[in-house]
């Protein structure tokens, strides 16, 4: 080993706190990254097993009800590899012990073997026996929610039937990654649940027999999936189908792919956050370490060493302190994404298995943006201290010009001791030092915030939707349109206070050449419980006669303005095709939607006064006896609660949200303190000798600690309203960028977050303070008296 | 004469050992040793000979390893650090060779440092006068020259009417013109407000200013020379 590499790692050695907290800033970036992109690999890489080994349908399409023949023209079809038929029935499952309402939908598998296409992974238990009547198959999701064992048994009500069904087996399907009920907004294991039964048996009890209502398919390679799908409309189409539809749009996998696509750019967009920033301190961090280096460089320079091997071999330092940072970057990332991505799949999305999969590009790229960041900014230094002849370095450095600063100049001299005189005199000569350390600070504060941000999001958009849009406490779906006159029926139940009415039809919603497969909603335009909120999030009225879109429906996806007008393609029924005026923009946070005035609709429909279901307001303290009410009613098909809904959402994609925001605002406050802890380290090692000949004048240690921390405390403070402003910026960017189809975030600032990003810089401040009062205690007294830099 | 001045320090077997390693470096070994009120004292010998060492004892930077030291009747060898840092900021005054002042501070502010701490200083205008920079209190280290700035430096330590004024080579980083500038400034001090001055160098030539000339070599003190008539600092050339 040469004598220049022993006496790095000896320099490394002596700066080891220095160095540790450089690597902590470093980590935090590093890990960050590699948590999120290895989190989205997996879970992509994950998805793409699963669609492939179990055969996941590439389109779907629902109808009423057709003979079993049809299926035979269905598969002569151009373009239509494997075609499977199905039946499924919606039906409300009861759960013993639990008396909130549970919906479930009853899919068919042939009567011996396998399905064909969208394969069912057994988690536990067995097959259901081939021709078996009273034997099914439940999804794992319910099963979980429940405690429910292969064995046990469960009570079905299909078509106003009672039917006790035993679950022999638990499973997962790539067609059900995304369970959620219709009409919910969250996944809920408890109150949702998907069951598989011989064909016979469910067509039986659902009057199938000799009949589907649901065909699955894949295409021949090469085929054109719109043509197959018009082809196949052409076919259904008499047989009351609703419009047959491509895998982008099959609702389990739609939330799955948008799901996807934010993670992505939450894992894109994040990471450049912290990595970008932990790179700037770095550079900022490493130039002054360097700078400290000064006559070293000039002694190495005097004996002939070139500039390029002075660099090269400040660059190793550096690159050590680099790998240390990746590599625990890397493995911590490794860790919280392996931790994410189960979290993922063990709240949202029902994989059978986790791929869990790093990418060594993901951490070559993070070691090559933290060395390319490291090496900028040891150059620099070195070089600017090459710069310098031989001689200028190794003499004393000539003493900066100092000025009397502004404070003083205006005539508050007087109000200032000679320490502070000396704290504002080295804040203003250092103009840059300072501001580097003042952005550097503020930088950290505003990670802080950005990693805190998304748990205030998700409260203020719950509590948006719940408490100003859908106030209602159970939302119910009927088996199909029914006339209006059932409202009253139901507003006569005891315990249920107010009802509405509303009525949701499947549609397609065209505007030039965009399009959007989405429902129509008629709602009541002063309903008290279903409201449209305007831009400024206050509940208007829809206007008759026309749409009211979110704002994201009309603005990102079909482009269309109030004033212009939309086509609507209903799916359902006559199968209309209408045209429509735009009449308004609403507010939401969650998914989107059209709305109109249910009257208008039901007259579009040329219909009467027809419902799709009802939005109830229950008497508190009723709930249970309700859903009994209600669970004896045949032509209920689904009951979703908001009060479980908001608790289920919580318990699930909640617990993902707060586990990303932990530990991005771990990796916030690692990279803070780091920034912090430097900052002051480096101004004790360039003002040390000035402070230790203080020291030897017989000031204390309390009153040279003043002069040092004086100035980093200025320095913070200044910080902190900067780091805010810093910290709204990064939100922004964020909100800018996770903006999508299933959810929007608001641009919410909560005085505690930014109390927790000013409380960070703080903290790390404070201990920072300690430890360089430490090292104060230290100063070598006798050595300033001999030494000259 | 009178009675002889009040013995400001006393040193009795006085020894330093520096331990590095293993290996033990003796600095100082057995110095014994009276410096009284208003001498100009030279300490003179070849760098190693322990004169850095027994000055930063006496000025309460550094501990001995044995042997006891005593400020008037404050027993130095005995202090806590505190008690250490409370002595010399009320009775010590500091030179260094390499002036060690503050950038950021003007000449006036730079002695304005330690009098605004001390219990009885003079104006930090008096005792720029007294070195001569009078006409340079606003000024900055950066616009003084060496000189200069060194006198700044004896300004400073000498503001606060201190028992002792320790001086580590001031003319160190000097020429001999400037050099003696400053020396004229220590021997005024010395002479007008009656400071007890030592002075480390180990420039022979210096020791003429000298009331009492304290040779050390390799931690002993090999000769103590009394000087009936010193001689001017104006008259000294190297």
């Amino acid at each position: 080993m040469s004598v220049l590499d022993r006496k790095l790692l000896r320099d490394l050695w002596h700066m080891r706190g220095q160095a540790l907290a450089i690597a902590a800033v470093i980590m935090g970036g590093v890990a960050t990254l590699v948590m999120s992109l290895s989190t989205y690999d997996s879970l992509v890489t994950t998805r793409d097993r699963f669609y492939r080994d179990y055969r996941f349908a590439e389109a779907f399409a629902d109808l009423k009800r057709a003979p079993e023949p049809v299926a035979e023209r269905l598969r002569e079809l151009p373009g239509v590899d494997r075609l499977e038929t199905r039946v499924a029935a919606g039906a409300r499952l009861e759960v013993p012990g639990f008396a909130d309402p549970v919906t479930g939908l009853l899919l068919s598998l042939p009567d011996r073997g396998d399905a064909e296409l969208n394969r069912l992974h057994l988690k536990r238990g067995r097959m259901v026996e081939p021709y078996s009547e009273d034997e099914a198959i439940l999804s794992d999701t319910l099963a979980e929610g429940h405690g429910i064992d292969p064995g046990d048994t469960l009570s079905v009500i299909v078509n106003g039937k009672r039917k006790t069904l035993t679950v022999v087996g638990i499973a997962v399907s790539p067609e059900y990654v995304y369970q959620i009920a219709p009409g919910a907004l969250f996944p809920d294991f408890k109150r949702y649940g998907v069951l598989w039964m011989r064909r016979s048996a469910l067509a039986a009890a659902y009057d199938m027999e000799g009949a589907f209502n649901n065909v699955a398919l894949t295409l021949v390679r090469g085929a054109d999936l719109r043509e197959v799908i018009a082809r196949v409309d052409a076919v259904l189409a008499r047989y009351g189908g609703t419009g047959a539809y491509a895998r982008r749009d099959q609702f389990s996998n739609r939330f799955l792919s948008e799901e996807l696509n934010q993670l992505q750019t939450t894992a894109t967009i994040f990471p450049a956050i912290f990595l970008g920033v932990a790179a700037f301190l770095l550079n900022v961090v490493l130039s002054r370490l360097i700078a400290l280096q000064r006559e070293q460089i000039a002694v190495l320079k005097a004996f002939g060493y070139t500039n390029g091997a002075i660099g090269w071999h400040f660059v190793k330092l550096v690159m050590l302190i680099v790998v240390l940072g990746v590599a625990a970057g890397a493995g911590l990332g490794a860790w919280f994404g392996h931790g994410l991505a189960n979290i993922y799949t063990e709240t949202s999305f029902r994989f059978p298995w986790l791929d869990y999969r790093l990418d060594a590009r993901v951490v070559v790229f993070a070691l090559a943006v933290a060395g390319v960041a490291a090496i900028a900014g040891t150059l620099f230094a070195v070089f600017k201290a090459a710069r310098l002849t031989q001689a200028e370095g190794m003499r004393s450095e000539t003493p900066t010009v100092y000025h009397a600063t502004v404070v003083e100049r205006i005539g508050l001299a007087a109000l200032l001791s000679s320490p502070s005189r000396m704290i504002a005199r080295h804040i203003e000569r250092h103009p840059a030092k300072s501001l580097l350390t003042v952005l550097g600070v503020a930088c950290a504060c505003g990670l802080m915030m950005v990693g805190n941000y998304q748990s205030d999001a998700i409260h203020y958009m719950v509590d948006v939707h719940f408490r100003q849009a859908a106030r209602e406490d159970l939302a119910l779906t009927f088996t199909e349109p029914t006339s209006g006159k059932a409202l009253h029926e139901l507003a006569a139940l005891p315990g249920v206070d107010h009802v509405e009415g509303f009525r949701d039809v499947p549609a397609i919603l065209r505007f030039r050449n965009y399009s959007y497969r989405s429902a129509v909603y008629g709602i009541l335009p002063q309903g008290q419980l279903h409201r449209s909120l305007d831009r400024a999030l206050k509940p208007v009225k829809v206007p008759a006669g026309g749409v009211v879109l979110t704002d994201y429906l009309a603005d990102e996806i079909l482009h269309v303005k109030p004033g212009d007008r939309i086509t609507v393609e209903v799916l359902e029924g006559r199968r209309q095709v209408l045209e429509v005026p735009v009449l308004g923009i609403t507010k939401q946070y969650f998914g989107v939607s059209a709305y109109m005035q249910k009257d208008s609709l039901n007259a579009l429909l040329r219909e009467g006064d027809v419902v799709s279901g009802a939005y109830l307001a229950l008497k508190p303290g009723n709930e249970d006896a309700v859903y009994a009410l209600l669970h004896e009613r045949p032509r209920v098909l689904g009951m979703v609660a908001n009060a479980s809904a908001v608790r289920s959402f919580y318990a699930t994609l909640g617990e993902f949200i707060l586990f990303y925001n932990t530990v991005a605002t771990l990796l916030a406050a690692a990279i803070g303190f780091g920034v912090v802890y430097n900052s002051a380290r480096v101004a004790l090692s360039e003002r040390g000798r000035e402070l230790a000949s203080l020291r030897v004048l017989g000031l204390t240690r309390g009153e040279v600690a003043y002069i040092l921390l004086g100035e980093l405390a200025v320095l913070t403070l200044a910080a902190i309203p900067l780091g805010m402003l810093v910290g709204i910026g990064l939100i922004w960017i964020l909100v800018l960028a996770l903006n999508g189809e299933l959810y929007r975030l608001p641009l919410t600032l909560t005085p505690a977050n930014y109390a927790l990003g000013a409380s960070v810089v703080l903290v790390s401040a404070l201990l920072s303070g300690l430890l360089v009062w430490r090292k104060l205690g230290r100063l070598d007294l006798v050595g300033v008296l001999k030494t000259r830099e | 004469m009178n009675a002889a001045p009040e013995v400001v320090f006393r040193a009795s077997a006085l020894t330093k050992t520096y331990r590095m390693g293993e290996v033990s470096v003796p600095a100082l070994r057995g110095i014994d040793l009276e410096l009284r009120a208003g001498e100009l004292v030279v300490l003179l010998g070849p760098s190693g000979s322990g004169k850095s060492t027994l000055l930063n004892i006496l000025g309460g930077l550094d501990t001995p390893t044995s042997g006891e030291v005593f400020y008037l009747d404050h027993q130095l060898t005995a202090a806590s650090e505190a008690e250490l840092t409370l002595f010399r900021r009320d009775h010590v005054g500091f030179v260094f060779q390499f002036y060690n002042l503050i950038p950021s501070l003007t000449a006036r502010e730079n002695v304005a440092v330690v009098t605004e701490i001390a219990r009885a200083p003079m104006r930090p205008e008096d005792a720029l006068a007294l070195v001569g920079l009078a006409d340079r209190l606003d000024h900055f280290p950066a616009q003084l020259s060496g000189g200069e700035q060194q006198r700044v430096a004896i300004a400073r330590a000498i503001a606060k009417n201190p028992a002792v004024l320790l001086c580590d080579e001031p003319t160190g980083a000097l020429d001999a013109q400037t050099g003696v500038v400053v020396l004229e400034a220590l021997e005024k001090v010395n002479r007008e407000l009656g400071t007890l001055t030592v002075l480390i160098t180990h420039n022979a030539i210096i020791a003429g200013m000298a009331n009492r000339v304290i040779r050390l070599s390799g931690g002993c003190i090999v000769d103590i020379q009394d000087n009936a008539n010193p001689r001017a600092a104006r008259e000294l050339s190297w």
